[in-house]
């Protein structure tokens, strides 16, 4: 799969201001924040805890909609769309690999990558698709049987991948994907998600870590709510 | 190979996982629906098998003497005493004659009074009429009808109470009182008839006339009259021919028929019924309130996971279907467990409060148990709704959030 240029950018972002109203007085956690992302970049966004870097990644996850400006997702503003048709992008355009794993703990390794799918498709996998996912992140059959809790962490953040991959999403989102990992397993999932980028992906990385940072071809600072 | 839907199966999942705790939210709706179902049932046999009884005579017209102001005119048990004015009169006898046409008419004496046998005592009807109408209304299982004073048949629920058979000697009345103590012989048992309007004979004593105004005077003073119909299609009429011909001037009569009985033991049992259910209706709303509570500590503990569900795409629909699918589990379990045990606890309470399992089977019995269970799943379904729409309402970001 080789880089189509698009001229719609994958992600743009507007002037986008996030507030949230406290007794305490309105908290700015984004002040004004453009950006844009095209197709198949690897962007890494870093910053200070309380840097507003969980806001804005929450936003291009489309979780949460902007105070004021506009979130577009492959064009798609995300302010005008119901709480159904934002569901329905998150399942159908953004891929999560989350910090803590986040798997479905009554699911299977197998049946959590095979979810979004059913999901999506309302049948159950036959064309061995989710197999070959699994077996392209290192999870052999056997092993997909298990359930999460049953699994190591770099076994979890590996069938997170795969899940976040099940339908061929448009942006891959990773929060801290190496953050509950040992440095070898850390380095495994980073070589993995860059290969995902070298195959055409786009991957949008929040990170603290500089040393993950590299993987990415831009990394977006974040400080007070603004791009540093 | 076909799957179920993907979002009950992780209902059927987190059922499983918190087995000890679905299983007791399950428990009450099993005892909510047997309640409901058993009493249901009770009562249905009762009504089915007083129907059953009554409809044996439903082509006897009973009549009374309404001058007695309404109290006295109850049917058999001896409430109208040949002492007061609450009587029929000869004439009258021969008026309701006259009015029936070609029907049977027979006159009742009836009193209650005191009777002892060799080993216990108590009080029963005693019943007369002509010897004539004893061989035409009575069925005897045993021995013979009375030929002199001093002979008496009896019901076979006295009987069986007080060990009687035939040849027994059985004392009539008191001796402190006016009338005295007499001692009669039985000749004969009766048939059961079970409940009836016209004469409750099972559990009474059938004395001759002439032995009854012997004792207790009123000659020509009857209790009762009883019309007994051809063609059961004609009672109106003859109901009502019998009301013009005597109720002219006064109401001297009154006419009743088995389904005016009817009519007022169905409702007397249906206040019961309702009562019963009233109290079945609790346990099922502290079975409602126990999953109504299992539910929201689900929901409670799977925040973190409905966070999970949500930013992956999944709807708030589907969410509020994964919960209340969870609730349907358990109710329709629970439901299901409650059906089999209401048919056998229904059958072993039926037989031990109505005394016969006759009418177990019948359809109105049986739907108690169908329309139980659909109560019981019911209520279940609707304690899951809150807390479901509450999970599906969770914000993804804050559900995600928890630990």
């Amino acid at each position: 799969m080789g880089i189509i240029m698009d001229s719609t950018p994958v992600i743009a972002l507007e002037d986008v201001r996030k507030i949230y109203p406290l007794l305490s007085g309105d908290v700015h956690a984004l002040d004004g924040v453009s950006l844009t992302i095209e197709k198949g970049e690897f962007v890494a966004i870093m910053g200070p805890s309380g840097s507003g870097k969980s806001t804005l990644m929450n936003q291009i996850g489309c979780l949460d909609v902007p105070t004021s400006g506009t979130v577009k997702i492959e064009g798609q503003d995300i302010g005008e769309l119901s709480d159904y048709d934002l569901t329905a992008l998150r399942r159908d355009s953004i891929g999560y690999i989350f910090q803590k794993f986040n798997l479905i703990p009554l699911l299977t390794a197998y049946e959590n990558v095979e979810y979004p799918l059913v999901l999506k498709d309302r049948s159950y996998d036959t064309s061995g698709r989710v197999q070959a996912l699994l077996d392209s992140v290192g999870i052999d059959p056997a092993l997909a049987a298990h359930r999460p809790a049953e699994l190591s962490g770099g076994q979890q953040q590996r069938v997170a991948v795969a899940r976040a991959l099940v339908n061929e999403p448009a942006i891959l989102l990773c929060d801290e994907p190496t953050g509950n990992l040992d440095s070898k397993t850390s380095t495994q999932i980073m070589e993995m998600l860059a290969r995902l980028n070298r195959e055409g992906r786009t991957v949008i990385m929040v990170t603290h870590d500089e040393s993950t940072a590299e993987y990415a071809d831009r990394t977006i600072l974040i400080q007070d709510g603004r791009i540093a | 190979m076909k799957k179920p839907d993907i979002i009950f199966q992780l209902s059927m999942r987190s059922v499983r996982l918190n087995l000890l705790r679905s299983v007791l939210a399950a428990l009450g709706i099993v005892i909510g629906v047997v309640a409901i179902a058993s009493i249901g049932m009770i009562s249905a046999n009762m009504t089915l098998s007083v129907t059953e009884e009554l409809s044996a005579t439903a082509n006897v017209l009973v009549v009374t003497s309404d001058s007695g102001g309404g109290g006295g005119s109850g049917p058999g048990s001896g409430s109208s005493s040949s002492d007061d004015d609450n009587y029929l009169t000869s004439d009258q006898f021969d008026d309701i004659r006259k009015a029936a046409g070609s029907s049977y008419v027979y006159y009742l004496y009836s009193e209650s009074d005191r009777i002892e046998t060799s080993d216990s005592s108590g009080h029963a009807t005693v019943y007369a009429m002509d010897d004539e109408a004893m061989t035409e209304v009575l069925t005897l299982t045993e021995g013979s009808f009375p030929s002199t004073t001093s002979q008496v048949v009896i019901g076979p629920d006295l009987v069986e109470r007080y060990g009687i058979e035939v040849g027994s000697k059985v004392t009539i009345g008191d001796e402190d009182d006016d009338e005295g103590e007499t001692t009669v012989r039985v000749t004969g048992i009766l048939e059961e008839r079970g409940m009836s309007m016209d004469i409750n004979s099972d559990s009474a004593i059938i004395t001759t006339e002439k032995f009854f105004t012997g004792r207790y005077d009123g000659e020509d003073e009857y209790s009762q009259v009883n019309v007994v119909v051809d063609d059961i299609d004609e009672i109106d009429t003859i109901s009502e021919s019998i009301d013009e011909s005597l109720n002219k001037k006064d109401d001297e009569v009154r006419v009743q028929d088995s389904s005016r009985m009817l009519d007022s033991i169905s409702s007397t049992l249906g206040t019961l019924t309702s009562f019963a259910l009233a109290i079945a209706g609790i346990s099922l709303l502290v079975a409602a309130v126990s999953i109504f509570n299992v539910m929201m500590m689900s929901v409670t503990e799977r925040i973190r996971e409905i966070g999970i569900l949500r930013s992956i795409g999944t709807q708030k629909g589907e969410i509020l279907r994964m919960f209340v699918y969870e609730a349907a589990i358990i109710g329709v379990v629970g439901a299901g467990i409650g059906a089999i045990l209401s048919l056998v606890i229904g059958y072993v309470v039926v037989f031990g409060m109505v005394g016969t399992t006759e009418y177990f089977f019948a359809f109105d019995s049986l739907a108690n148990v169908p329309e139980g269970m659909i109560i019981g799943a019911v209520i279940c379904i609707v304690s899951g709704v809150y807390p479901a729409w509450r999970a599906s309402n969770l914000d993804p970001i804050e559900a995600l959030r928890a630990e």
